[in-house]
């Protein structure tokens, strides 16, 4: 029993990072209506940022962090400018396209400015275990989730209780009503992309803390990809409660199923557990049902 | 009127004389040289592992150009293509550089997947393999694949030296009885590599071998070390790649398993293995072909001959890491299997494929030339014959400190009387099912 415990808590503590990359993607979706295939690129180049600013300028993370923030907002502003803006009623497919480009051109830079050596990352969240009797855990996660849930609620009261949050809102229910009533569509898209750009950082950190700055750090797409799909492309909340199933979902399938049928199973699991779900509601968990007149 | 006609053709004249004389150097030039066509990654998401490669790789082949003038005069033209370690494009950049400049004689495609895929079109070709440690370790069986080198250790081979050490460390083989050795590997055909031999030593001498797949990449772990704490091992061989290594090394670590009874395999004992677990990785050993560290005559010759001229490869941050030492070492294996081809040939002419390949067919670099090479301790010996494409097989056991690599052991014997019938079964059963006629080495 304990070690089911031990495994269920692992499980959904990873499911709370894999949700915090699937944030960034309903951010966007949910202000845009566009699926940013770049959002794992974004964060990969927030962490090369922060660790080359780090370990190859000598900055220290106080001053990195920030930094990193602003250019992230700058990149924002550079996606508006040149991607976004000369794509303005095209089709979401063709919106989607470009963030493919997007996301090569990310990694291509951040390669080109900081090299493809690996770095370390490490902002200082210990690592170190956690007995409750027999049963481990690891202070890393749960500071993370401690983190994550942190980020969410800030991400809640910026909507709820801000001008720029009920902006955001009454573009995400409708573009074209927001527009009509003043509302600058280009203003919110750099607002949006810079939202997605923090929780970038965010999740550079916590990534990049947990695996070291490389490349490869754009394949936990993979692991939100699947969160996203269970939990519906326009919420937090469904991002969260999909994060949890996910990881806890993936987690017993290894230990319990994948002795039975090979183990490894746990990268296409979290697909199978996702598509399951979308028999029942292809809409997602919480994702809103698209009602459409012909 | 034809002043200027007469001038016109003089200057014709002349330009042709120019050009006739520049084409017959540029060709002299050409015929002079030995082409290398080098498939790197220094992209992608492999490229910590690949740069330092690739720059060692380079390094090397400057100073045989900058110190010696080449091998006997014949200077080594090295092309760089980069494959991001994908399969496709490593065909690509083989089948783009394999005629030019003379023609290549050999290639070190630099993974294992590229390796597979380039077997039939080398051996069509006539072109040699050096496959450093990766690609089939089958291949060390001459008779089949006669064109692929496994020089200096296989998969298989550096798993008997590791579990060598584990006996050592309990105290004789007989103390293995009732052990629990864990297997975590990457889920793939690499990973599953060192199986059979953990398997045959399970049964021999009766400890349990615990076989855990990680899925690739490998970001998320939990899993895995979750079950193998509960196992509490008594050893941990890791077969990873790539993030898989730092992130099996740090989560293990956070969940207080002991590092230090934790043995990567030979692509788990690179620094990008490490370095990215921080203070986790302090105890961790790996077993390798080569020694670590840049503490070798060769890199005094490298400051004086390649760094100090600013004709280094890289940004100089690869020097001395074992994916920069496993580039030099490999570069010097194919300079001497071309000054040897030289040798049975003729002296200050670059080698073809026919040449190339009959000296790595029976390639021979005793201990005392490593020494002379300014690589002993370094560049682990070879001896190559028809039959045995792998050699002694040599490998040794290091540990991280925390900042390197410290060498726990000397170069170790790997138990070839297991091994190389497993070689012969494997490619055996390989050259069935490909059509191949097994050669003979009578």
């Amino acid at each position: 029993m304990m070690f089911f415990l031990e495994v269920l808590i692992g499980g959904l503590l990873a499911g709370v990072m894999y949700a915090l990359v699937a944030l960034g993607f309903v951010l966007i979706f949910k202000a845009s209506g566009i699926f940013n295939f770049a959002q794992a690129a974004m964060v990969l180049f927030a962490a090369m940022f922060m660790g080359g600013m780090h370990n190859d300028w000598g900055l220290s993370y106080w001053l990195a962090i920030p930094l990193t923030l602003v250019i992230m907002v700058g990149v924002a502003w550079v996606i508006e400018r040149v991607v976004l803006r000369p794509m303005v009623n095209q089709e979401p497919i063709i919106l989607f396209m470009s963030t493919i480009g997007i996301f090569f051109a990310l990694i291509g830079f951040a390669e080109i400015f900081w090299g493809s050596r690996s770095r370390t990352l490490d902002v200082g969240i210990p690592s170190d275990p956690i007995f409750l009797g027999d049963m481990l855990l690891q202070s890393y996660d749960l500071i993370t989730a401690a983190i994550v849930a942190t980020l969410v609620v800030g991400l809640v009261l910026f909507s709820q209780k801000t001008r720029m949050g009920r902006v955001l809102r009454a573009v995400a229910d409708d573009h074209q009503a927001a527009q009509s009533v003043g509302i600058k569509l280009s203003t919110v898209w750099v607002v949006v992309w810079s939202i997605a750009g923090l929780v970038a950082v965010v999740a550079g950190i916590v990534w990049g803390g947990a695996l070291g700055v490389q490349p490869v750090m754009v394949d936990v797409a993979f692991k939100a990809l699947p969160v996203l799909l269970l939990g519906g492309l326009t919420s937090i909340p469904g991002a969260i409660v999909a994060g949890l199933i996910i990881g806890a979902g993936e987690a017993l399938a290894e230990v319990y199923l994948g002795p039975i049928i090979g183990g490894g199973i746990d990268s296409w699991f979290a697909y199978i557990i996702a598509m399951a779900f979308m028999v029942w509601r292809p809409e997602g968990l919480f994702g809103e049902k698209i009602i459409e007149r012909i | 009127m034809k002043t200027t006609m007469l001038k016109k053709a003089a200057l014709m004249g002349l330009s042709a004389c120019i050009g006739l004389t520049g084409a017959i150097s540029a060709q002299a030039q050409q015929a002079k040289e030995q082409y290398l066509p080098s498939l790197v990654y220094r992209t992608g998401p492999f490229a910590p592992s690949g740069i330092g490669f690739a720059d060692g790789f380079a390094d090397y082949v400057t100073l045989i150009n900058q110190r010696d003038g080449g091998i006997n005069g014949v200077k080594i033209r090295l092309e760089e293509c980069e494959t991001g370690y994908a399969n496709d494009r490593g065909v690509e950049c083989y089948e783009r550089l394999k005629d030019r400049h003379g023609g290549a004689t050999v290639v070190a495609p630099l993974s294992t997947g590229i390796t597979y895929a380039l077997i039939p079109r080398t051996r069509a070709d006539g072109i040699t393999m050096s496959t450093m440690g990766y690609g089939r370790a089958d291949a060390a069986y001459g008779p089949v694949l006669d064109n692929v080198f496994m020089v200096p250790t296989t998969y298989w081979s550096s798993t008997t030296v590791v579990m060598d050490y584990i006996a050592e460390q309990e105290g004789g083989w007989e103390n293995l009885k009732g052990k629990d050795i864990v297997h975590a590997y990457h889920d793939s055909a690499y990973g599953k590599e060192p199986l059979g031999v953990l398997r045959h030593y399970a049964e021999k001498y009766g400890f349990t071998l615990h076989e855990m797949p990680i899925s690739p990449p490998g970001v998320e772990q939990r899993t895995v070390w979750t079950q193998v704490r509960r196992i509490k091992p008594d050893w941990i061989s890791l077969f990873g790649w790539g993030v898989m290594n730092p992130t099996a090394i740090r989560t293990a670590s956070s969940m207080g398993i002991d590092v230090s009874h934790m043995i990567g395999g030979i692509y788990a004992a690179q620094d990008d293995a490490v370095k990215p677990a921080g203070e986790d990785a302090k105890g961790y050993k790996a077993v390798t072909f080569h020694g670590p560290g840049a503490d070798y005559p060769i890199y005094e010759e490298l400051k004086e001959h390649v760094y100090d001229k600013d004709m280094a490869a890289g940004s100089g941050d690869a020097k001395g890491t074992i994916a920069y030492n496993r580039g030099l070492i490999n570069a010097g294996y194919i300079v001497e299997a071309w000054r040897q081809a030289q040798e049975m040939s003729e002296k200050g002419r670059p080698s073809t494929r026919e040449e190339t390949l009959k000296a790595w067919q029976s390639l021979d670099i005793p201990e005392a030339r490593t020494k002379e090479l300014g690589m002993g301790g370094l560049m682990p010996p070879v001896h190559i014959t028809c039959l045995d494409h792998e050699g002694p097989g040599m490998a040794l056991i290091q540990q991280w400190n925390g900042e390197a690599w410290e060498q726990v052991t000397e170069f170790r014997k790997p138990n070839k009387d297991l091994v190389f019938p497993m070689y012969k079964a494997s490619a055996e059963a390989y050259a069935k099912q490909e059509g191949i006629t097994p050669k003979s080495c009578d």
